[in-house]
């Protein structure tokens, strides 16, 4: 189990930096969003894993999972939708503004090697 | 008054302008003046304690654990430094109201003149050498303000970098060697340093902390070879000359010096290195300061070979130099504070400050004349003013230098050094004064109100009283200096008639020199000018344009404009980080069970790798995309429900549709398919550093995994207070609201920022520029035929208020059970949005005008009064408390106060989830694509 979550977590880096090397907007928003449910995901199992104990209290129960990544992931799903809402918001306003989705710099403007 | 007071109250003080300045400069001044009053008089009431040998001292724990303390000590020393700062301060206050022009912004200055003054009290009070470094680079950044005062010269503004970049480079090397200092100390509390003189000489990191601090030190005070700046931060309005380059600044070089004599000084280093950079410098700055054609060019090369004198003595190294050194601190800051003062009023009366457009001023301008006169005469050290006792002094220290085996050079060339002064002196009343009157002047000369001479008449008054009555008025002061300095009782003595002594001869031959040198200046102009002259300011320029290049051509390499180079650099140096970690690093070996595979997870993994795989495959569809990113989330979703984590489920699937729904909006106004724009061999790269990346978060991943963990988990403790501390049974949402706090309520007020940004970033699209291109805006997909359809329309009003129920429901379980603010805040804000895309922008915000941005800021605030309201039970902020509620005939209600908490959260969510989603329907609606075509008025239903 522990290998199929780490290289869920893996595959999901992966796409998540290739789209985020994609010279358009939209294309790096996604890449942000799976690089978003990986590094959730990845915060997740530092509490290792454990099934069926969830950290809520009852009576007669012997033990429970590390509540503490969870908290950690929760407050950080809610801020990466912050992030990725302000991310969007900022490729539409450029888009809207200079008619074009690429990030890149453009070329006249640059400076040093690759100019 | 306590010293950390003393110290403070300069920079409340910096607060005053800014509220007063409306009442007028004089008002601001007056309030900047009582401040510095005030504060001179609790240094003044400790006078008889510090005299009778005590030292008042106020200790505040700031951080502990390194050493970092607001421990304040005043002792003689820190008194002599107090009084001049704080004297003159007020002083320059007085001055600098009459001096500013009506068009000086006057509260800035004073702000900044106040802030400056703080942090030398504070580096002249400290009794911690952390914080004394703190104050330091205070003084050099507020220096760096105020000789840069007039923004619009540019001399004003290289003046202030130039001094900026050598004395804040000296601060980081002092930096490193006072802690240095305190690790062989073992201590950073300054009086426990200073006695602990065998142990810091005998150490290894004497010589190395000893030239860092000299460095810091001498580029401070501009000592030789970094004297440059000073002459050039002489841009900056007279009286920030008169208050950093007389009294101050330049001072906390030689102040430092003073304070750590008593464990640095005495070894040969120290003298070799001091003494030598002090003469060096006092010879370099008279030489160049007798050809100065600026009368503060002149001043401040002055002023420069006046602090190589002080250095010099210190470096001398024996309790009479130090004592030496002590008294031309004060006269030299009496004397040259009042030829500042003076150059600054002929600059205000003739409108030029160059010496070749002067002379002949003594009939036009005579108070002035006076003025100058004897403070010039005073720096001559023409008896019987108070220069003449301290370069008695100083010559009398140099003649005994015979014994350290330097010879009789010492003694000559202080000898010349004080003939060079005393003929730059006597060419600053010569050539400005005497002479014929000219009818050349840029305007005409005349004595300033008394507003502007006030200042240096009482500083005159000042050198000639000291001067006749040296052990009456300063005796005690000196003495009590020198006894902190040297940490050991002195009496000093001094007398305008020592008799026929070695010094008094060196004094008259300097004097005799000295009047002979300017008779024949103009020859030695002449001279001069054939001789090759270094000009400091082009090998400086020269040195930061290479630095510049080197650091640019380092930035530009990695960051040249292309995003897509910039991350990929980043991610490998990440993956590369990570591999040096764990062969450097240690990991305990994998003995952590692993658990068995069932067919549910590994049917989610096969459809998470698919649907990812497809994803990365398709990405240009950006539709088909944004569907593929959905079935991963709600896979995430299931993951989470899989190992114990509900909560996580919950916001994490309310998240997903949310975010599906901003992306879709987004791209209504996007291209629908990504170009094509990369070459096979930068695809191939890219894949090749995601693979990377991938491969080094898979393998940690599993890593951690298959560990235990390494140190014993706080969980326990969590699970345990859960409902003892917090009164609930869902530890995670007890967390979120009571033992992590703070954290949520920090992370909610992110959001907000970030929802109060999106709404600006609209504000500015709707406004700007792009406003007509949205007007104008054609869709590039052709629509639906009906937009609000009916069923749609009516699902979505009947679910309102059942997705309201359940929101309310998800939120009061919360506490106990899987749910709370988070979660209920975005399920109400999907029910909301939902009311948007069925019936449209118009007629949802018909009947819910809820002002977003009103509802972040009632939800940070809801949070914040609920941990607050700890306080007045006496509990530190957040601490929550619970309890029941007994009603008739129901089961007992529990209360908490981490549900007023969570009701913040909930609030700060909806509002910055809505107004995100807001936002873009605004934008939507702006470019008419909301039922009626743009132009028209909206009908407000469909």
């Amino acid at each position: 189990m522990e290998f199929l979550l780490a290289s869920a977590i893996g595959c999901l880096t992966a796409a998540g930096v290739y789209l985020t090397l994609r010279k358009r907007s939209f294309a790096v928003v996604l890449g942000m969003t799976m690089l978003s449910y990986a590094t959730n995901l990845f915060l997740f199992a530092t509490g290792r894993l454990v099934v069926d104990r969830p950290p809520i209290l009852q009576d007669g129960v012997a033990g429970y999972t590390d509540p503490i990544p969870q908290a950690l992931v929760l407050t950080a799903i809610v801020i990466s939708f912050g992030m990725t809402a302000l991310v969007v918001m900022m490729a539409l306003g450029a888009f809207v503004e200079g008619g074009d989705d690429r990030i890149d710099l453009p070329r006249r403007d640059r400076k040093g090697p690759g100019a | 008054m306590s010293p950390a007071l003393i110290a403070i109250l300069p920079f409340l003080g910096a607060l005053l302008p800014g509220l007063m300045v409306r009442s007028g400069r004089s008002a601001a001044a007056i309030a900047c003046g009582a401040v510095t009053a005030f504060a001179a008089l609790g240094l003044l009431l400790h006078i008889p304690a510090v005299l009778a040998g005590e030292v008042a001292t106020a200790r505040l724990s700031w951080m502990p654990q390194i050493g970092l303390n607001a421990d304040f000590m005043l002792d003689g020393l820190g008194l002599l430094f107090g009084i001049l700062i704080l004297g003159i301060g007020l002083l320059i206050t007085l001055y600098a109201r009459f001096y500013l022009s009506e068009r000086d912004p006057a509260g800035p200055f004073l702000t900044y003149l106040m802030l400056f003054q703080g942090a030398m009290t504070g580096i002249v009070l400290s009794d911690n050498i952390l914080m004394m470094l703190v104050f330091w680079e205070l003084t050099s950044l507020s220096s760096f303000l105020l000789i840069g005062f007039w923004k619009h010269l540019p001399e004003g503004r290289q003046g202030a970098r130039m001094a900026l970049t050598v004395t804040a480079t000296g601060g980081l090397a002092m930096i490193a060697g006072c802690l240095m200092l305190g690790q062989v100390a073992g201590s950073y509390r300054l009086s426990e340093i200073i006695a602990q003189r065998e142990a810091i000489q005998g150490s290894a990191l004497y010589l190395p902390a000893l030239l860092l601090i000299l460095l810091g030190a001498f580029t401070k005070s501009a000592q030789f070879p970094f004297h440059f700046w000073l002459p050039r931060a002489m841009a900056a309005p007279t009286p920030v000359s008169a208050y950093l380059h007389s009294a101050t600044m330049v001072k906390a070089g030689i102040f430092l010096m003073a304070r750590l004599w008593p464990v640095l000084a005495g070894t040969p280093e120290w003298f070799w290195i001091v003494a030598t950079t002090g003469l060096a410098t006092m010879l370099v700055g008279g030489v160049i300061a007798l050809f100065q054609d600026d009368l503060k060019g002149l001043l401040a090369y002055s002023t420069v070979s006046h602090l190589g004198l002080i250095t010099m003595l210190l470096g001398f190294g024996t309790e009479a130099a130090a004592t030496a050194a002590m008294f031309h601190i004060i006269a030299h800051a009496t004397f040259k504070a009042a030829l500042f003062m003076g150059a600054g009023i002929i600059d205000h009366g003739t409108h030029t400050r160059s010496i070749r457009q002067l002379g002949g001023l003594r009939s036009l301008m005579p108070l002035t004349f006076g003025l100058i006169l004897v403070a010039a005469l005073s720096m001559a050290g023409i008896p019987p003013f108070n220069g003449f006792l301290s370069k008695e002094m100083m010559l009398e220290q140099a003649a005994h230098q015979g014994e350290t085996g330097a010879g009789w050079i010492i003694g000559a060339l202080a000898t010349l050094a004080a003939l060079v002064s005393v003929a730059y002196s006597l060419r600053l009343v010569a050539h400005v004064f005497l002479g014929p009157a000219r009818d050349d002047y840029p305007h005409a000369p005349h004595d300033p109100g008394p507003g502007l001479w006030a200042g240096p008449a009482l500083l005159v008054g000042l050198v000639v009283v000291t001067g006749l009555f040296p052990n009456a008025m300063l005796g005690w002061l000196v003495a009590a200096a020198a006894a902190a300095v040297t940490q050991a009782p002195q009496h000093p003595h001094f007398a305008l008639w020592h008799g026929l002594t070695p010094a008094l001869a060196m004094s008259a031959l300097a004097i005799l020199g000295g009047i002979l040198l300017l008779r024949h200046w103009h020859a030695a102009e002449a001279l001069r000018r054939h001789l090759p002259r270094p000009d400091a300011k082009r090998i400086f320029d020269a040195t930061e344009r290479v630095i510049a290049r080197i650091a640019r051509g380092f930035t530009e390499s990695f960051t040249n404009g292309s995003m897509s180079r910039a991350l990929s650099l980043l991610m490998l140096t990440c993956v590369i980080c990570g591999v040096a970690a764990w062969h450097t690093g240690l990991a305990r070996p994998d003995l952590r069970p692993m658990l068995p595979v069932t067919p549910v997870a590994l049917m989610g993994w096969v459809l998470m790798l698919v649907a990812t795989g497809t994803m990365v495959a398709l990405h240009r569809r950006r539709i088909l995309a944004l569907v593929l990113v959905g079935i991963v989330g709600l896979i995430v979703s299931c993951t989470f429900v899989y190992f114990s984590a509900p909560d996580l489920a919950l916001t994490q699937i309310t998240v997903e549709v949310v975010t599906v729904i901003l992306m879709l909006l987004a791209l209504n106004f996007l291209p629908k398919r990504t170009a094509l724009d990369t070459g096979n061999v930068k695809r191939g790269a890219d894949a090749f550093v995601a693979t990377l990346a991938g491969l080094g978060v898979g393998i940690l991943t599993y890593a951690i995994l298959r560990r235990d963990f390494a140190f014993p988990s706080i969980a326990g403790y969590m699970v345990e207070n859960s409902y003892k501390l917090g009164g609930g049974d869902n530890v995670v949402n007890v967390i979120l609201v009571d033992f992590r706090g703070f954290d949520t309520y920090g992370e909610i007020t992110v959001l907000g920022i970030a929802g109060l940004a999106i709404f600006a970033m609209t504000e500015a699209l709707l406004r700007g520029r792009a406003s007509a291109r949205l007007r104008a805006w054609v869709g590039d997909m052709r629509r639906a035929g009906d937009r609000h359809p009916l069923m749609l329309v009516v699902v979505t009003r009947v679910l309102m208020p059942l997705s309201l129920v359940v929101g309310l429901f998800i939120f009061l379980r919360g506490h106990n059970a899987p749910g709370g603010g988070f979660i209920a805040g975005l399920v109400v804000s999907v029910a909301l949005v939902m009311q948007y895309m069925a019936s449209g922008y118009a007629w949802a915000m018909a009947r819910q005008n809820i002002p977003y941005h009103a509802l972040i800021g009632l939800g940070v605030l809801a949070a914040g009064i609920t941990g607050a309201g700890a306080w007045f039970a006496g509990m530190p902020f957040l601490t929550s408390a619970y309890g029941y509620v007994h009603l008739w005939g129901v089961e007992p209600v529990e209360w908490a106060t981490a549900m007023g908490f969570d009701t913040g959260v909930f609030l700060a969510v909806v509002g910055a989830v809505m107004l995100a989603l807001n936002s873009l329907s605004r934008i939507a609606r702006a470019a008419g694509q909301d039922g009626a075509p743009s132009g028209t008025p909206q009908k407000g239903s469909r």
